[in-house]
């Protein structure tokens, strides 16, 4: 059962006809957990707008719980739940305010579906009586969350709600969906943050508005198509700069303590490497078969 | 429904939470009628003003004692020369100078009429105008007085009538303005405001994809200003009535519908600044100059339409609280009634009706 | 100035009534290093970067930044740093060359140094067909790479950087950190904020900031050793897991 079909979807900006998405498709299963991960600028926000039925699509189709995003926009709009971007709740308004006013917004009451958001919730519920604006970023996030959740959407829309927080508050925030997949509600979620992609059932890498792949996160690792090897040296710029100048190199880029580079020749001899490494006169050097990212997938798509 | 109650008691929260929110809503009347009020006829109360009696007889004598006796002027009496009057406006203590000719009542009783000079301090034309006006009055009654028995009149000075205002109360006309005012600030701008911030917010993006109707977003968002813009009217009044001593002579019902209709002029405004705009900033900047400047400008209140050039005449017809303003006065001040009004009132109306369907028609459910 | 330290602060505070948003750092930063300043959201980071940047006077303890004093040479500090964050980045309704041209006026630069630079800038980034291009028009990417050259368009001891690649892709975001090493290359202290932990990897040494205080400050490779750690990411985790303070 698919909860949302995306089919050739294109949104165009102003006089100039921007292309923000250009031809994209792709389908979400009832009960995923979908990232769209790309960096900003690459159409995101503008494909969850569409689906939320804020925008209007210059091209193609797309199907929300069965329903087309421009013509049964109503029926979207009373099922779904959506976070946008910038979302900062009524700051003058404290958690349980918040809470309560969504929920009557939506038609319902927290106490009906108190056991979708008990979770996330007991973790503020301390501070119910704070406005939301004393509130720090992890909170914050939680409690829009909640308020995203009070009316028991059938598929809910997270644009980017780990933007701007720090590394602890994304985790926390991560294994909150995890658990929430449990409820079986459909999430898509969108994020530039490479490492959150393995948290994700599928996901789709995205760029300038195109689609470079959607699979799940083990199988776009599992099918990089070349040897990556992790390089390690006491002097990581000039590591990078003799990698780059190494005759048989295909891409090469810093990637954390290490350097992650592909060659032409798969069956490069990593002694011969070391070698040539220390000849160019680096120390501590060190070299191994690299675990795949995400993110090196994404910039072998890039490159 | 329960929606529509959830949403305007969040808006309250929002407006009661906000200290600069009340402050301009309840601050700003207060301050206002205050000001424009009792600080422009404070300015004309116990003026100084300085008596050269070259006559020093009878008629003079009672017209002194009747000037000094208005609670306009203090009197100070000194026997000067012409040069010597510059001097004394130059210390700048003095509004003005009243001299009476050495035959003053010689005049008076022979050739039946007399003159009197007032000399005023014109570098604050307002004031001088204010003064020369409260004086010829007062001696336009006391020439009312001494003629009550006779036949051939005196005559002292050319005839001044204060129209409507026999008290001489210059807060009159301000009453009618600073509500105009008022409600502009409050419905316009705090209305237009109010709804562009939860645009920058990222809230309007959730009400929007809500099963609430996005026109009653709207609806729900106006609806608490309607309220507290006629509490605001209802301020007004009570301290029109209770501090300035000014009574509304016309019906209060009647001030008040049409009070409603203009708020709701005002709603219409602001709601389609609010659609027009994404910034708040915006939205207050053209709120201000858009609709608080020809307010300030065209209802008359400040600057009299008869005396501006055609043109601008024919701009201050399409300013609503132009139109307002006159209805205002009249119910207020001259006691009129729909009968008289409903000219006025129709084109409020039509205006109402016109930016009403203006703003739902731009009115979007959508983000572009 | 004594031997070639550009950052030297001790015991650094600041007070905001009861809350003390940075409590008593003490840290040297070196000519040429690139110094990660880390913490979660609300540890202090601004706060401290303010300071610094001579925006903020401290409350107590004392700093010098290129030798000059945080108290009362605030003039001379602005004269001889660089700032970028991802927030403040150009005039978008500028050109890029009009935005290179004006940030070297504000820095005093000659018309000629200004010309020069500019068409250096230009060619280095690859950007000469884009000159009379607005900056709003541009990529974000780009837009951050633009950024980062006009902060140092003045030669500054120290650069600034505020969490400089946010939401930039993994390629644009290694070409940035390119231009970070060349910097410091030159001589050029690059003082940095990110979220992105693999990229703390990059800086020579890391401070991690918990609720105020500086809690470890160390290089990458002892922190991981000492907090037995297999990334940054799990330093960064189990430190910042137990601070109080959110922003």
């Amino acid at each position: 059962m698919e909860a949302v079909v995306v089919k050739n979807l294109t949104k165009t900006y102003g006089k100039e006809k921007t292309v923000a998405v250009d031809n994209v498709s792709f389908s979400v299963n009832q009960g995923e957990l979908f990232g769209l991960i790309g960096p900003d600028g690459a159409g995101k926000t503008s494909i969850f707008r569409m689906l939320t039925t804020l925008l209007l699509p210059d091209g193609g189709s797309a199907h929300v719980d069965g329903h087309d995003i421009v013509q049964d926009f109503r029926a979207i709009r009373s099922s779904v739940g959506y976070m946008p971007g910038k979302f900062s709740l009524y700051q003058d308004l404290t958690i349980e305010e918040n809470l309560h006013f969504f929920a009557t917004v939506f038609g319902t009451t927290i106490d009906e579906n108190y056991h979708l958001i008990k979770d996330i919730y007991v973790q503020i519920e301390p501070f119910k009586n704070r406005r939301a604006g004393k509130l720090s970023g992890g909170m914050k996030q939680k409690l829009a969350l909640c308020c995203a959740l009070i009316h028991k959407p059938t598929t809910l829309f997270l644009d980017e709600p780990t933007t701007g927080v720090d590394p602890v508050s994304r985790k926390e925030f991560w294994e909150m969906l995890r658990r929430l997949r449990e409820q079986h509600i459909t999430i898509l979620v969108s994020t530039p943050y490479m490492d959150e992609a393995s948290l994700c059932d599928r996901i789709a890498l995205i760029q300038s508005g195109k689609i470079l792949s959607i699979d799940t996160p083990q199988n776009i690792v599992n099918t990089y198509p070349d040897r990556l090897l992790a390089i390690k040296a006491n002097e990581m710029y000039k590591l990078l700069k003799v990698l780059e100048g190494h005759p048989g190199i295909l891409n090469s880029y810093a990637f954390g303590e290490y350097a992650h580079a592909t060659f032409r020749d798969a069956h490069t001899d990593t002694h011969a490497l070391q070698v040539y490494l220390r000849e160019h006169g680096l120390t501590g050097v060190e070299v191994k078969d690299a675990e795949v990212t995400i993110e090196d997938s994404f910039i072998k798509l890039l490159h | 429904m329960k929606q529509f109650l959830a949403f305007v008691r969040k808006e309250f929260y929002h407006v009661l939470r906000d200290r600069r929110t009340l402050l301009i809503l309840f601050g700003m009347p207060i301050a206002q009628i205050l000001i424009f009020g009792f600080a422009l006829t404070n300015e004309v109360k116990d003026s100084e003003i300085l008596v050269v009696d070259y006559a020093r007889d009878n008629a003079s004598q009672e017209l002194l004692t009747k000037i000094g006796s208005s609670r306009y002027f203090n009197i100070r009496q000194a026997a000067l020369s012409h040069s010597e009057i510059l001097g004394a406006f130059k210390k700048g203590k003095i509004k003005a100078v009243v001299v009476f000719p050495a035959d003053f009542n010689e005049d008076l009783l022979h050739q039946n009429k007399a003159q009197i000079q007032i000399i005023t301090d014109a570098t604050d034309v307002n004031t001088a105008n204010m003064i020369t006006n409260y004086l010829s009055s007062i001696i336009v009654d006391y020439q009312n007085q001494i003629n009550q028995n006779l036949e051939i009149p005196y005559r002292i000075t050319p005839e001044v009538r204060m129209l409507y205002n026999p008290q001489l109360k210059g807060a009159h006309g301000f009453v009618p303005g600073v509500m105009a005012l008022v409600l502009l600030l409050v419905s316009v701008m705090m209305t237009a405001i109010s709804i562009v911030r939860e645009k920058e917010s990222g809230t309007m993006e959730i009400l929007l994809v809500s099963p609430f109707k996005p026109v009653l977003v709207i609806f729900a968002k106006a609806f608490p200003y309607l309220a507290l813009s006629l509490v605001n009217v209802t301020a007004i009044l009570l301290l029109s009535v209770f501090v300035l001593d000014l009574p509304v002579k016309g019906s209060v019902v009647l001030l008040f519908a049409e009070s409603t209709l203009f708020i709701i002029t005002c709603l219409a405004l602001g709601i389609f600044i609010s659609i027009k705009t994404d910034s708040q900033q915006i939205a207050m900047l053209i709120s201000l100059m858009g609709m608080l400047l020809p307010t300030m400008m065209f209802s008359g209140f400040l600057f009299p339409i008869e005396n501006m050039p055609i043109p601008l005449q024919i701009i201050s017809n399409i300013v609503p609280s132009k139109w307002f303003y006159i209805i205002v006065k009249s119910i207020m001040i001259k006691g009129l009634g729909i009968t008289a009004l409903w000219k006025e009132t129709l084109i409020l109306l039509g205006m109402t009706l016109f930016l009403l369907l203006v703003s739902l028609k731009s009115f979007k459910i959508r983000l572009q | 100035m004594q031997d070639d330290k550009v950052i030297v602060c001790e015991k650094l505070t600041k007070r905001f009534g009861d809350f003390i948003a940075t409590n008593e750092i003490t840290f040297d930063v070196h000519r040429g290093e690139i110094f990660g300043f880390l913490g979660a959201n609300g540890a202090g980071k601004t706060t401290a970067m303010r300071m610094l940047c001579g925006l903020s006077s401290p409350s107590s303890g004392k700093a010098t930044i290129a030798g000059y004093d945080v108290y009362t040479q605030t003039e001379q500090i602005k004269k001889n740093i660089g700032y970028m964050s991802q927030k403040f980045s150009l005039y978008e309704n500028l050109t890029v060359r009009e935005n290179i041209e004006f940030f070297g006026g504000i820095y005093g630069l000659s018309d000629e140094r200004i010309q020069s630079k500019t068409e250096e800038l230009l060619q280095r980034l690859g950007l000469k067909t884009e000159a009379n291009k607005l900056v709003g028009s541009l990529p974000l990417g780009w837009k951050q790479k633009l950024s980062f050259s006009v902060a140092v368009l003045h030669e500054p001891k120290i650069v600034f950087l505020d969490e400089p690649t946010g939401g930039v892709d993994p390629v644009t975001r290694r070409q940035f950190w390119d231009m970070i090493y060349q910097a410091a290359d030159s001589g050029i202290t690059v003082f940095v904020t990110t979220h992105y932990m693999d990229e703390a990897e990059y800086c020579n040494r890391i401070s991690i900031m918990v609720d105020g205080r500086m809690e470890v400050l160390d290089t990458p490779t002892n922190l991981k050793s000492s907090f037995r750690a297999r990334s940054m990411d799990e330093v960064f985790y189990q430190l910042a897991r137990g601070a109080k303070r959110g922003d």
